[in-house]
Formats: structure tokens, sequence, C-alpha cells
């Protein structure tokens, strides 16, 4: 992982002072509210509904245990002893005061931390799949790339202020799609070309939101050196052309459909033709220092399948259980990833414990080299688990409380904090997720299920992702009543697709029983083998609004 | 009293700007050092081509490209920044600068507040008009907020990642960047 060097520690230094200074300016009346906003939300701060809500920043999911004890410690100090995981891989508290936060900034940095470009019209923190390195599908490691960005986009002078936000991922898997690059303004996915030599297919302008769409090629392929002058060339034509006269269609995928894919990249290339030589392009030296810190760990030689995982997964069913939903293969023999699922049924999803960090932080310190991931599903991974302590490390898993089995399940949701917390919310979001959880408590039947990503968002701003949800739900205000849109059918995967609004919006009581109705269905239609989302396609969505609305009887 | 600032500290201001005409007139361009909007360059030229006492101001909308590398001839350039929130007066100062090879005073104004002081300069800003309301003595401050950066821009033009390498290189006794 990452570690900084004198440079990195100046910088950061200088801006939790700067940060400080403006609070104080803030505080002292010197700068307006309208003027702190921007310097605030570029630092990770909200002013929510009942308090400012801050986000720190986890760039691309990459955890060390000695980071995880210090929120917990932060979460003690300065907030309410617990955390949330944000579906972009980032951590929010929902209750520091803000005149804390400049101590908060400063007890961060001490261990390299920061809630950097986590808000704000501007590049934040660039996302991968959660699986990075460990994964045997996989062209490199795309963490090096992701930490080159970091650095590129951290207070970039001339993107600070852009139309609105800008979010980059990155995907180095051939055969999946966990960083869901095609939702996103930049999409990068690392490839090689005929000659073997190592590059980026570059996506742009999907999103999720207001409008949501997927994302069209704009260059089928960008050499890796010049991977740094054509972000800088696409971020330029967007910070030159997006719109800024209405917020709702400042995003850049306004503007890349305004202008056609074709011409938007025509303007990239053009704007790129005149710096792609310039200083800005990578070195080969520069890509080596940075992949150096993202060498393999010191793996031992192991055999995979050892009795000591052998034994118990014939013995215990909830074992065998967890290990086919939350286990996945690792590259290396020997090792498995490990996803920690933060989805109990009565915890608002992503929530955890300051206690439950330091959990986390013991667990990786014993199990996984200290490091720790982040999911976008709000989960947490420790990546390079010995087969043989699978076991041990299960029994230690159910006690804190991060074992149920439900991954990628109908259970494990994406939630958003929504009206609970949220000044922009419509409606609640946990409730409905709880409504769900408790409605399907019965595991044999959610394995039945299989994979069905069910996604809630309390408002259009999609932070949980609704619009890729194989089942989406929207909270939407209705004459000031809470109500929810279903959506089917959506896919953040390689196929990524938006859902299809079923029809009228439901009461918040009605939910479990529609979401049971549309679960029924499938289980009625489905051939074998089938996922919800291929019966979906096979069937579309007329026999789900037609089992769903159908009158009462 | 004015409200000019350079990098190197508070300085007279020596230039009028003249606000940009209403839809269709032509304005009277005055005597003496006077900075005009680039529409009314583009429409004047041919008289004010004589001049050496005329600059030009871009607004957020305008496009460098309108005057390319024509604009080496200004003694001063100015960008409006409408909104403190609106960016595209950055991108339009580098490219004065990187791109176009304009070297004299590059100045911001219009919403021009202490916070964006820093990034303005790393994008080739060399004359600042603060805002009215705004300290003026905290401006040094704000311009130096950080002492190092990772990109390359108008006042460094080699990233870090270019600067790291050479040191690295340096420690193990070779000599790179020749």
């Amino acid at each position: 992982m990452y570690v900084y060097d004198e440079y990195d520690r100046k910088i950061l230094n200088d801006r939790v002072k700067q940060f400080r200074d403006q609070t104080q300016r803030y505080l002292a009346g010197e700068l307006s509210e309208e003027e702190f906003l921007p310097l605030r939300l570029q630092n990770g701060l909200y002013v929510q509904r009942l308090a400012p809500m801050f986000r720190i920043c986890v760039p691309y999911g990459m955890l060390r245990s000695e980071q995880l004890r210090r929120l917990a410690r932060i979460t003690r100090d300065y907030d309410k002893g617990y955390a949330h995981f944000t579906t972009r891989q980032n951590i929010q508290l929902n209750w520091p005061k803000l005149e804390e936060v400049p101590d908060i900034l400063a007890e961060l940095a001490e261990v390299e931390m920061h809630a950097n470009q986590t808000s704000g019209n501007c590049i934040r923190n660039t996302t991968t799949d959660q699986f990075a390195g460990v994964n045997a599908d996989e062209v490199v490691d795309p963490r090096p790339y992701c930490e080159i960005i970091r650095q590129w986009s951290t207070y970039h002078p001339e993107f600070a202020f852009l139309p609105r936000k800008f979010k980059i991922a990155v995907n180095a898997a051939p055969g999946s799609d966990r960083a869901a690059i095609q939702v996103h303004d930049i999409g990068l996915e690392i490839v090689r070309n005929d000659l073997g030599e190592l590059g980026f297919r570059v996506y742009a302008g999907g999103g999720l939101g207001r409008t949501p769409m997927v994302g069209p090629v704009i260059r089928e392929f960008l050499p890796e050196l010049d991977l740094l002058t054509y972000l800088e060339a696409m971020v330029r034509v967007y910070n030159r052309y997006g719109r800024r006269d209405n917020k709702f269609k400042a995003r850049i995928k306004i503007l890349v459909k305004a202008l056609t894919p074709e011409v938007y990249a025509e303007k990239v290339e053009a704007e790129w033709a005149h710096i792609k030589g310039s200083p800005t392009r990578l070195t080969p030296e520069a890509i080596e220092r940075v992949k150096a810190y993202f060498n393999e760990p010191n793996y031992q030689t192991l055999d995979d399948e050892p009795a000591e995982l052998v034994e118990p997964r014939n013995g215990s069913r909830p074992f065998a259980n967890w290990l086919k939903r939350n286990v996945k293969p690792h590259k290396k023999a020997g090792y498995a990833v490990v996803t920690l699922t933060l989805k109990e049924t009565g915890v608002p999803p992503g929530d955890v414990y300051d206690w439950q960090l330091e959990k986390i932080a013991d667990l990786a310190d014993e199990f996984s080299f200290s490091e720790i991931r982040v999911t976008h599903e709000q989960n947490v991974v420790l990546a390079d688990v010995r087969q043989k302590d699978l076991y041990r490390l299960w029994e230690m898993l159910k006690t804190a409380g991060f074992a149920t089995p439900n991954l990628g399940l109908l259970t494990d949701i994406i939630c958003c904090p929504g009206g609970d917390y949220c000044a922009l919310a419509n409606a609640k979001s946990i409730p409905v997720a709880e409504a769900i959880q408790r409605r399907f408590d019965d595991l044999d039947y959610l394995y039945d299920l299989g994979d069905i990503d069910l996604n809630i968002s309390g408002c259009m701003n999609a932070c949980g992702h609704h619009h890729v949800g194989n089942i989406g739900v929207l909270g939407v205000d209705k004459k000031g009543e809470e109500y929810y849109q279903v959506s089917l059918g959506g896919s953040s995967q390689r196929d990524a697709t938006i859902g299809q609004i079923l029809g009228p919006s439901f009461a918040r009581d009605q939910m479990a029983d529609v979401i049971d109705k549309i679960v029924k269905l499938y289980v009625e239609t489905r051939t074998a083998e089938e996922r919800f989302i291929d019966t979906f396609r096979r069937i579309g969505i007329q026999p789900f609004k037609e089992r769903v609305y159908e009158p009462a009887h | 009293m004015s409200r000019l600032i350079k990098v190197d500290g508070l300085a007279a201001d020596h230039w009028t700007r003249l606000e940009k005409p209403v839809d269709g007139k032509t304005v009277e361009v005055p005597e003496g050092n006077v900075i005009v909007p680039l529409s009314v360059w583009l429409a004047q030229r041919d008289r004010l081509e004589a001049r050496d006492d005329i600059g030009v101001w871009f607004d957020s909308d305008e496009e460098p490209e309108a005057l390319g590398i024509d604009c080496r001839r200004f003694p001063v350039i100015a960008v409006n920044f409408p909104k403190f929130t609106d960016g595209r007066g950055y991108s339009i100062g580098r490219l004065l600068r990187e791109r176009y090879g304009f070297r004299h005073e590059l100045r911001a104004v219009g919403d021009v507040l202490l916070d964006q002081l820093f990034y303005m300069k790393r994008c080739g800003f060399d004359a600042f008009v603060l805002r009215e309301d705004k300290d003026i003595n905290k401006a040094a401050k704000c311009l130096e907020f950080f002492s190092e950066a990772y990109q390359a821009a108008v006042d460094q033009t080699a990233p870090l990642f270019r600067r790291r390498e050479r040191t690295v290189t340096e420690e193990a006794g070779e000599v790179a960047f020749a």
C-alpha cells in the first residue's frame, strides 16, 4: 500500500493549516456561508439535517490497521462512537462539530489520511476494484494507477471549480467490473493492445443521478504513459464547455451527450495534441516508483484446500455457506479473499461502531498483512487470508457481527444514509432496507434466490446507486409524503444497464410486500440456474408490472 | 486605494478596465492605459493596434483561441471571474501562458477572493484585483498556502513525479534531466 514521503506529508500538513485558517475566518465572519461552502465541501464537510457530516477519504478503498484504529478513536473523541462506510469507498462521521473539524484533520494527517475532495465540484476519490491485486483475473494491479491519479488530481489548480463533481474509476479485470466504470464521469479500463502494450480503454460521460447514462468509449487504446495528459485534456474540455447555468445539467454526461461522444472525443484529441508531450507525460520510472508500494506482500508457499479448511467445511453447514458467499478465490495458492459483511439486519447498511473498527484492525493484523479494503457495496475486505485460517477467522467474525453470509444476496443492500441523516433526501432509506431484511430472513430462501443487487437511494442524487440495482428503490416526495419508486433490471457490471421504472410509487409499509411479489414472480418464472437479472432480461418488465399492480383479491 | 496585488506584494494600479458595451453599441476607447473587452479589441483592432497602452480582458466564456499568439503584444491581459465558483478562468490562464506564450501581466478580476489566489497563481496569474470586502493584508499568506504541489502548472513546470525521480536518481549518484 502507498506510504507517504516527505512531499506528501508536507502537502497534507499545509492543507490542514489551510483549512484551520479557513474555518477560523468563517467563524470570525470573514467568509460568508456561500464562500465557505466550496471550501468545506472540498474538505468533505457537509452541513446536514442534524449536524455536519464529515466524509473522510479512503483512497481507492485501501486502509491500514493503524488508520482504522485512529478512525475508531476519532469517532469516540469527536463523534458518537460510530462511523458509516459510504458507497464510494469512503467513511463518514455523522455528528462532528464544525469547529473541531480542523483538529480531526490534524489527527487524520498523522496517519496519512484526509478528507480531500470527498465532496464539491472537483475531482473526487478515484475508485477501483476491491479485489485489486489479489484477483487472478486482472491485467495488472490497478492501484498504482489510482495512486498516480490521486496525486495528479489532489489540489489540481485548474480543476478545483468544475461545473460539477467529477468521478473517475479504474478497472483491470477483463471478466468483471466491480468498479462500475461505465457509470462514472471517466471510466478507465486497463487493457493490453495487440502488441502486448499496456494502456487504457477510456469511457466518458457515464453517471447516475437525475439523468442516468452508461458512458460511451471515447478512446479504444490510450498508451500507459499518456494517462495524465489525456485526463488533463478530458477534464479541461469539460471545465471549459460543461454547462454552468443549470446544476442538473452540469455533469460531463450532459456535455458528452449534447456534443455526441464523437465530437467530445475530437475536442479531447485536439486539446491533447497540444499537451501530450508536456512534462505531465508519465515516465516509466515514475510508474515504477509507485508500483513498488504495491508489490506483493510476503506470501507463504501454501497449497489450496488444506485440511484445516476442508474438515470444518464438511462438518459445518453455516461455515460452508459463509465460504460460498463471502469468500472468493485468491491468485495465490493457499490464500483466500474474505468479505466482512456490514449488513446485519437492524443495523443501517455500512454503519460500524468504534469497537468494530478496532476489531477489524486486529483481524487485519492477525490475518491479512494489516491491510483492509472498503467496498462500494459498503462492506470490508480482508484480501490475503490463509485458507487454513478461515475457520478460525469465521468464528471471530461471527462474534463481531461480520459473518452474515449474505454477500451479493437480496439482503446485502446498498443504501444511502437517506432522510434519517441527509438534508438532500426526499425519503428515509434505512427503514426500507431494514423492513426488507426482516421479511427475507430465511437464509436458505436467500441462497435459493441467488445473486440479486438491491440498491436504495433516498433521492435523485443516487448515492445508493438505485439505477444500477437489479432491483432499485428511489425515495420520492409526493405532496410531502415519502414514497418509493421501484426500478428493475439495472446492472453496474460489465453489462452495465440502467433499470426501468416499474410504475407508480409505493408507501413505505408496502415495500417489503412489493419486493416479495417481484421475487416470487422471478422464482416461478426462472429457468434452472437463471439469475434474477437474466430472467428479467428474458421476460421484460411487463409481467412484473402485472404482478405487482394486480388488484388484491 | 488600489486593490491590486502582485505576487510580490501590494501594487499601484495604472490601468482602468472598460466594461463590455451594451449589445451592438460601439464604445469609445478612452486615452491612457485601458483594458478593453476582448470583443472591443476584435471590433476596433484597426484603430487600437497602434497604441501601446491597450490591454484586453476575457470573460469566462471567451476563448483564448480568439487571440492565439497575438496575445503576446499586450502589456496586460485580465480574466474575469464572474463568480468565484466559475473555474473557466483557470483554464484560460494556463492556455494564455502555456499555449500562447503570454509573458506580461496576467490579472484576475471580478469575484476574486482570498482562498482562490493560490490556484490562480499556479495557473499563471501574477496580479489580482481583490474583491472590495476582502482583507488585502491576508493575500500574501493565501498566495503561499502550499509549499509543494503534485501537478505541473505555470509556476512549476515539472510535476512532482519528475522531481522525485530526479532526487532518487541524484541520490544514486547519477545525473538526470540535463
